[in-house]
This record gives C-alpha cells, structure tokens and sequence, in this order.
C-alpha cells in the first residue's frame, strides 16, 4: 500500500493520504493567507506545498478575517492544523480581555484569598466605554490630574489612540465633528477602553519603549503555552515627556507610529533584541532583579492565559502564536498592554527578518505536521516549554543543585542556541540528508 | 640601588603632589590630627604611633601604585625618526581644522549670546533631537589616514630590500619594534589558558555553573564590597559577572562618586554652555555617522553629546600628554585688543576627534548612565588606553599593535598572509579600523565587553592584535578561497557573531608553536 508519497499537485482524496500513527507525512499541502515572511517560511520548509483557492490543506496559516468567514464551515480532519483559535478575541480584544482578566481576577480573590488575586494586578485600571461610562467617571473623578489613554477596541498598529486629562477632553470627541464619517459609524458599533496611562514608565536613556514577546498556544485545555527566547524592545524616537500628550510620536511604541514620525528614519531602526535588553538591565539592577523581573512577566503570560481558558472555544485543530506588548515602568513592574492574536509578521530590517523566520520555523516544528516531536519534549529550538496543565521546570535545576530547588522553564532574552538544540532534536526531513 | 630609590622617591612625590587638595588628603589629614590626641602617641615615636594608629582605624596604606608614571625618560619619544612622523601627522590634522575653519568661516570658538546658552541648558538631556546642517563638515581624518602614516614609517637608518623572503616581514609596518610573539603572550596572558575558567567560555548555556560561574561570582560580590582595586584587577582577567562589571571597572580605574568628581563634571558642562566650540560640529557629525547609524549604540545619542562636548573643554586631560609622545595642538587666538596672537591649545583637552571616535564612549553607555560617572570612566580609559590607539607613543601604541598583528599572523598563517598578500588584500588594511576602535562597533556589545574586561585586567592593549590575528586564524578557510580585496573585506565584514573568549584561548593556548 503506497504511503508517503504524493506528488506535488495532485488533489487526492483526503484517505489515501492517512497515516499510521506516528508516521509523519512527507508532503504537506498549506494555505496561507499572508504575504510576508510566513509565506517564505512555508515555501522553503521541505515536503510541504502550496494549494491555492478550493484546494484541499492540510496547513492554514490564515488572517483572521478568513477564519471568521470560514471557519464555521470547514471539516478538519484529525491531523489538520490552523493557525487561530475560533474565538481568540476573548484575549485578545481589548475590551473583552478585561473583562475575562476582572472575572479571573474575582474568582481567584474568592478562592484564594487577596494576595494570590493581586497577582493579577498587571493590568492598568481600564474601563470598557460606552458600557462602564459611569464607574469610569467616578474613577476618574479621584484620581485628578492622572493621564488616561483611549484605545479602540480592535483597531492594531496604533490607529485611534490618544490620551487625556480632562473629561471635557472625551466629550468633545464624542461630539467632534472632524471626525470622519466612517470612524462615526463605527463608533456607533465599536467600543474603545479608557485605560489608566502608565505616568512612569521605565526609560532607557530618556526613551520609552515596551516589550513584544511571543507565546505559542497549542492547547486551552488543558493548557499548553511555549514560550520564545528571543524577542524586542521597541523604542520611541523622542524623548519622554508628559508635558507634550498630544504628541502621540513620544508615547506609543509601534513601529507602525514610529514609521510616520517626522524624524523617523528608517536606517536607525528604532529596536533592541530581548538578549541586550536583558543584558542591560542586568548591568544596571544585577542578576536577581532581572530574574523577579522576568518571572513576573511569565506570571502575565500564564495568569492571561488561564483567565480566557475556559472562555476559549477549544479545538485540537488549532494553535495560536500571540504577540504580548508589555511595558515596565520606573519600579520595573511589568504591565500588559495588549495581546495580539496576528502580531505583525512583515520584516522591518534583515535581523527581524531573520528573528521572525526563525520564530516562524520554530513554530513549525511545534505544530508538527511531520510528526518528528514524541510530545515530551520541554524546549524545541527556541521555544522553551512554560506551562503543561502546571508549572515547568527544567531538568538541569534539579541535577545540578541536588536540593529540591526548582527552576521555571522560561529564558526569555537568553541565548537562542536553537541551531544545536534542533539538530540533536529532530530527525531530518524525509529525504533530507542530515548534515 | 640608587636609581632605584631615586625613581621611587619621583613617583612618591609626584603621588603626594596628586593627592594634595583631593577629599582622600583631607580625610588622611583629619584623621592624623585626631589621632594625636591620642593618649598613646609618645613624642618620640611620633611618626610610627600616628601610622599604626591610622592603620587601626581603618585607613590602610595606599596600595602600591598601579600604574606608575613613565620613568621620565620614556615620556619623549626616544627615536628621532618616530617623534618627526608625530610633529608633521599633527601639523596636518591642524592644517586640516584650520583650513575647514577659514572655509566655513566658522570661529574655533565663539562666546554663546544668552538666549541660546539658555536653550541649550533645557534640552541637555535630550540634544540629540537636534538637527544642525552638519553637511559642511567633514570629519577632520578617518583611521585609514592615519594608516597611512603608520605605513610611511621608515627607520633611514635600515636598509630594506625589495626581496620577499621568509625572513622579510612582508606586512605593511616597516618599523622593527619589540613585539610579543604568542610563547610570551602566554606568559603575559596565563589565565587565559586552558585550565582557568572564563567568563564568556565558561558560562556557556551547557556548562553547569557550579564548575565555576557560581564561585566566580561570588569571588566578584566579595571584591566589590571590599572596594579592593588590586584585586578587582586580577580578578577581571578572567571576566566581570554583567551584574558586577559597573562596579569593577571604576574600583580597577579609581574612579569614584565623590562630589569632586561631579563638580567637576558640573563646571565643564558650564564651560560648554557658555562657550561653543569649532570641534562641536566634528563630535555631533560623528556620533550621527557612527554610533546613531549602530544597531545597539542609537539609544544613548544624547549620552554621547553630554560626554563628549565636556570631553573637549576638560583641560585636565592634558596631563597625559606628560607620558604621550604627541603634544596637543595649538591654535592662535587673537587677544581682545587684536594686536597679539596668543597660542593656546584648542581644543582645551588637547584632542581632535576623528571619525569614530564617539565609539570609545559608546559601550560605556551600557555600564553607567549618571553623566558624571559615565564621564570619570570614560575619561580615565582614555587617559590610560584609548589615546595610544591613535598616537604614536612609548611603550605601547597603535603601531606596535598593527606590528605584532602582522608578525603574529605571518608567523602563525604563513600561508594564509602570503596569500593574501599576493591578491593585493594586506590585511592590515583590513584589521585596522578594528585596532583603532579596539573592536568597538564590530563586536556584538557582550563580547567586546569581555575583550575590554581583559584589557583593564592587563592593563594593556596588546590582547588587540592577537584578537585581531585570532579573527584571521578563525576564517582562514574562507579567506584562502577569495581572489580580491573586496571579498577579502566581505569574509571580514561582519564580526557580531563571533565569540572572543575562545578565539582568543585557542590561537594562543591550542596552536601548536
């Protein structure tokens, strides 16, 4: 009975290319919806092909717009994968994030007590508009003077965001008819949060930036989470201030923002990797300061994670790669900004060309349409493992200090030696030879 | 013996005369007085009573100085032919300003009206937001010029023929200095060997740290909290802990927090306030050509300005022309009733920046970010080692660099040298601009701060070149398949991937000799 082999093109029925299981599949057919670095991704990965319209994948890497459109009405087989999780807006839209985050956050003061729901804390004080307009007036109303920054809901790259101070500030732009008609009309709709602006946050000589960091989701239930080694900072191209709020260039960090800038010049590249990130924080603060620090950030990951667990429709099709943005501030406390369900893939120089492709590869190997991984692994290339249904830790912590001393598994800003770890991890390709 | 004594009682005046009016001479002086009151003290031994005292309550004696003063006859240049190469580069390179001056018809240095000093103390944090037309100046000379000053270099007294043989030296330096070859670098350089640990080896990600990261760090904790300069030397040869490392370099460079120190960095961010200078332009012009275009060094623009402009009025740093064979450039300036012409050393510091030169401040940026601590350590590894980098100066220098880099990989590649040499790929011409810039702005930040931890812990800059030459040894293979320069240069282009440590363990330790 013929098994692997299937050529390029040919439309088979889905049957004859079923597996025994374990046995991995040598050609893979792939969708993708995207033009950039994913794309180049999946055409150079070996055995895999792309099927273009009605053909029939194996592999979606969709947008969301499509999923919303035909997700509803695809038969998946059992080995078939997609890239997004049905309703990933519960984490990801911004107003429907709070409200799992403030239910979480309740359950767990209820069943644990007050300090364990302080863990939760890493959110600004955020309200949903129109619906929370009045508990936000009062909040308002007793912190005077205090900065808030108004956020579409599902609007991405920085569009619609401004700050304030003044009540009058929101009222006007309620009314303001300079807004165009199709912004207005979608305000009807559309809900923005009002989300307390973070008056201090960490500045690098004189800049802002924040954090993105990827996580990879390939379970809800139960919860598996992978966490990437490698990462940015993006850095705003003027100096901080709070004196000048309407210059929207100084206080958000999206590259997208900073492209339009008018000193903004795309030679510098306005971005550090996580690895000298973390290097310059630990030269700064010392090697435990930064270890609190990023364990902090992994408790944001998990507890957001966990807040939508049950909330997340879960399908064993599906994994998801998110785009956290997190911003410290001058006490170096983490704050999530926001979770990204499609963070920006496009290369903004030949180094985040080539962090996105490895990430991208990586990814792949997870999602494992090969079926090389055993399902056991804790770290493939530079994923390390955070959380199975529970905490990780690493086997070297155990050995090496002999006490029952545990190590998390995460090493975010920590040396991506994933070539090494890939190769002694994953039998090549079928008919690949290994190198 | 008797030189010996002589020399000593120099160096123990020249310390005394330091200390003088420093807080250290002041506290020293308080504590003495307060020590006669002491009912122990006898008359008669007055002098050895006060000192035990002294050493009682905790003010132990200075340690030996770690880095003495020249003997006063190394301070000039003793060979003729060198000291006259130096006086005509320097001739040019004021030639070179001057006549940029007159062109722009721009003063060297001009009295700021108060609205603009006013302005310019506002945005002193943030002067990298400022966009002066800087399109009419050009840097006043780059390294490869200055290469080929080192090139020209020709004892008359030596007759060189033309002849490639095994015993010519067939690089670019044709000056014979005394230079290290790797058997004597080993000895200078022992804990770099194959049985010490190393930061930048030994905490590798499969190494498991209690084989020696965990106990190196904790050595380095207990160095820093016992302030011990000596020791944080010693200890730096094999590495400074990223968490430790601001600490141990300003305990090995004596540079302290002491409100000195910041008045005096407050009284040359006073004179740039009030006075702009020519070279100003020379320093914004660089930094926006070289560490703003830097992946990593863009961030801390502004840094660079409030270092570098008070850099070139701190007239303190003519000191080190007393052991630097270069002498600082003078221009005249008129005096108020324009009848005399004066000379007087422009810029204040004595040092014209070139192109690159904000690259030395650079990754200092990354250790320290209050102005004034940023600045002491700056200033003081300039004092120390970056000058020699572009002078020609005893005992160590930019030339007698670019010699052992060469005599090393002539010695070591014979084939690789010969090779290039015969496709008109010197490499000198290659290595240079790294030699220069002691790797800074061609290493990723982490490992050229592990090169310069060992530059500080040898108090030397010799482990340049062997980097240097380690590097050609590194991608051999790849040279030796090229067929011109630019490819030559291409194979070297990029160096951020490169892992310094073992590079240099394995040239001078696993090479057979």
């Amino acid at each position: 009975m013929s098994k692997n082999k299937q050529t390029a093109g040919h439309k088979g029925a889905y049957s004859s290319q079923r597996k025994k299981e374990g046995e991995g599949r040598s050609c893979i057919r792939y969708r993708c919806g995207l033009t950039n670095t994913i794309q180049d991704v999946l055409n150079q990965r070996p055995g895999w092909v792309e099927v273009k319209d009605d053909g029939e994948w194996d592999f979606n890497w969709c947008d969301v717009g499509w999923l919303r459109e035909n997700f509803d009405h695809s038969y998946m087989e059992e080995h078939v994968r997609i890239s997004h999780f049905r309703n990933h807006y519960e984490l990801t839209r911004k107003n429907l994030m709070v409200k799992n985050l403030k239910r979480y956050r309740k359950t767990l003061e209820r069943e644990a007590g007050r300090l364990e729901a302080a863990r939760c804390d890493f959110f600004p004080c955020t309200f949903v508009l129109p619906s929370e307009y009045h508990i936000f007036v009062e909040e308002f109303k007793r912190s005077p003077g205090s900065t808030w920054i108004m956020k579409p809901v599902a609007r991405s790259q920085g569009k619609g965001i401004f700050l304030f101070r003044k009540l009058k500030d929101i009222i006007d732009w309620r009314k303001d008819g300079s807004r165009s008609e199709e912004q207005k009309d979608e305000a009807q709709v559309e809900s923005y949060v009002a989300q307390r602006y973070i008056e201090n946050p960490y500045l690098i000589a004189g800049r802002k930036f924040d954090l993105r960091v990827y996580v990879l989701v390939t379970s809800y239930i139960p919860l598996k989470a992978w966490l990437y080694r490698d990462g940015f900072a993006r850095f705003s191209n003027t100096r901080f201030s709070l004196s000048s709020i309407d210059d929207q260039y100084v206080h958000l960090t999206n590259v997208a923002v900073q492209k339009t800038a008018p000193d903004y010049d795309p030679e510098k590249g306005c971005k550090w990797q996580m690895q000298q990130l973390r290097q310059y924080l630990t030269a700064k603060h010392g090697f435990e300061t930064v270890q609190t620090l990023f364990k902090e950030i992994d408790n944001i990951f998990i507890r957001s994670l966990i807040s939508v667990q049950k909330t997340i429709i879960n399908d064993k099709h599906c994994f998801e790669l998110y785009g956290y943005d997190i911003l410290l501030d001058q006490d170096l406390k983490p704050w999530l900004i926001e979770v990204n369900a499609s963070p920006s893939l496009t290369a903004s120089s030949q180094e985040d060309y080539e962090l996105k492709y490895r990430l991208l590869e990586d990814t792949l190997h997870i999602v494992d349409m090969e079926g090389r991984l055993t399902g056991k692994e804790k770290r493939v290339g530079g994923f390390d493992l955070m959380w199975n249904d529970g905490p990780v830790y690493t086997d070297v912590g155990l050995e090496a200090l002999g006490s029952s001393c545990l190590v998390e598994n995460t090493l975010l800003g920590c040396v991506n030696d994933r070539q090494k770890q890939l190769q002694q991890l994953l039998k090549p390709f079928p008919g690949q030879k290994r190198t | 013996m008797l030189d010996e004594s002589a020399e000593l009682s120099v160096s123990i005046t020249q310390i005394v005369q330091r200390l003088k009016g420093t807080h250290l001479h002041s506290q020293l002086e308080k504590q003495a007085k307060e020590c006669l009151h002491k009912p122990e003290i006898k008359l008669e031994t007055l002098k050895d009573d006060v000192r035990r005292l002294l050493k009682a309550s905790g003010m132990t004696c200075l340690p030996p100085p770690r880095h003495p003063r020249a003997p006063p006859e190394h301070t000039k240049e003793p060979l003729a032919y060198m000291r006259k190469a130096q006086v005509n580069w320097e001739k040019r390179i004021l030639k070179s300003l001057n006549s940029m001056c007159t062109e722009l018809g721009i003063p060297l240095a001009r009295k700021r009206p108060v609205p603009e000093q006013n302005e310019l103390t506002n945005k002193w944090n943030e002067m990298g937001t400022d966009e002066p037309d800087l399109s009419k100046f050009r840097p006043v000379y780059a390294p490869k010029d200055f290469l080929e000053v080192l090139v020209g270099l020709k004892n008359p007294n030596n007759e060189r023929s033309e002849d490639l043989t095994v015993r010519s030296h067939w690089g670019l330096i044709q000056v014979s200095l005394n230079v290290r070859d790797i058997p004597q670098t080993r000895e200078m350089y022992p804990e770099l060997g194959l049985t010490y640990g190393q930061l930048g080896i030994d905490d590798h990600t499969h190494v498991p740290p209690d084989l020696f990261e965990s106990e190196h760090i904790h050595i380095g904790k207990k160095v820093v909290s016992e302030h011990d300069s000596a020791a944080a030397q010693q200890y730096s040869r094999q590495g400074c802990p990223t968490g430790l490392r601001a600490q141990l370099w300003s305990l090995i460079l004596n540079t302290t927090d002491d409100p000195e120190a910041i008045t005096h960095y407050e009284q040359l961010k006073a004179r740039v306030i009030h006075h702009d200078l020519l070279v100003d332009n020379l320093i914004y012009k660089d930094v926006k050509l070289t560490a703003s275009n830097d992946d990593y060094y863009f961030v801390f623009e502004d840094y660079l300005y409030q270092v570098l402009l008070c850099f070139s009025r701190d007239t303190a740093v003519l000191e080190h022309f007393n052991y630097n064979c270069a002498t600082p450039p003078k221009s005249c300036i008129q005096s108020k009733s324009g009848s005399e012409q004066c000379a007087v050393v422009y810029p204040p510091n004595g040092v014209i920046p070139f192109h690159g030169f904000s690259m030395y401040v650079a990754p200092l940026c990354f250790l320290y970010n209050e102005p004034s601590k940023l600045y002491s350590v700056f200033r003081e590894m300039y004092i120390r080692y970056f000058f020699r980098l572009h002078s020609l100066t005893n005992p160590l220098c930019v030339l007698s660099l670019c010699l052992q880099f060469e005599r090393l990989l002539q010695t070591h590649l014979p084939q690789l040298f010969y090779h290039l040499r015969e496709i008109g790929a010197q490499p000198l011409r290659i290595a240079f601009k790294w030699i220069v810039r002691a790797f800074s702005g061609y290493l990723s930040t982490d490992q050229l701060l592990l090169l310069w931890d060992r530059i500080l812990g040898y108090d030397s800059l010799e482990i340049v070149a062997v980097l240097a030459a380690a590097v050609f040894a590194f991608r051999a293979e790849n040279l030796m398949e090229v067929t011109s320069l630019a490819s030559a240069e291409a194979v070297l282009a990029d160096l951020s991937t490169l892992k310094v440590m073992p590079l240099l363990q394995i040239f001078l330790f696993a090479t057979s000799v």
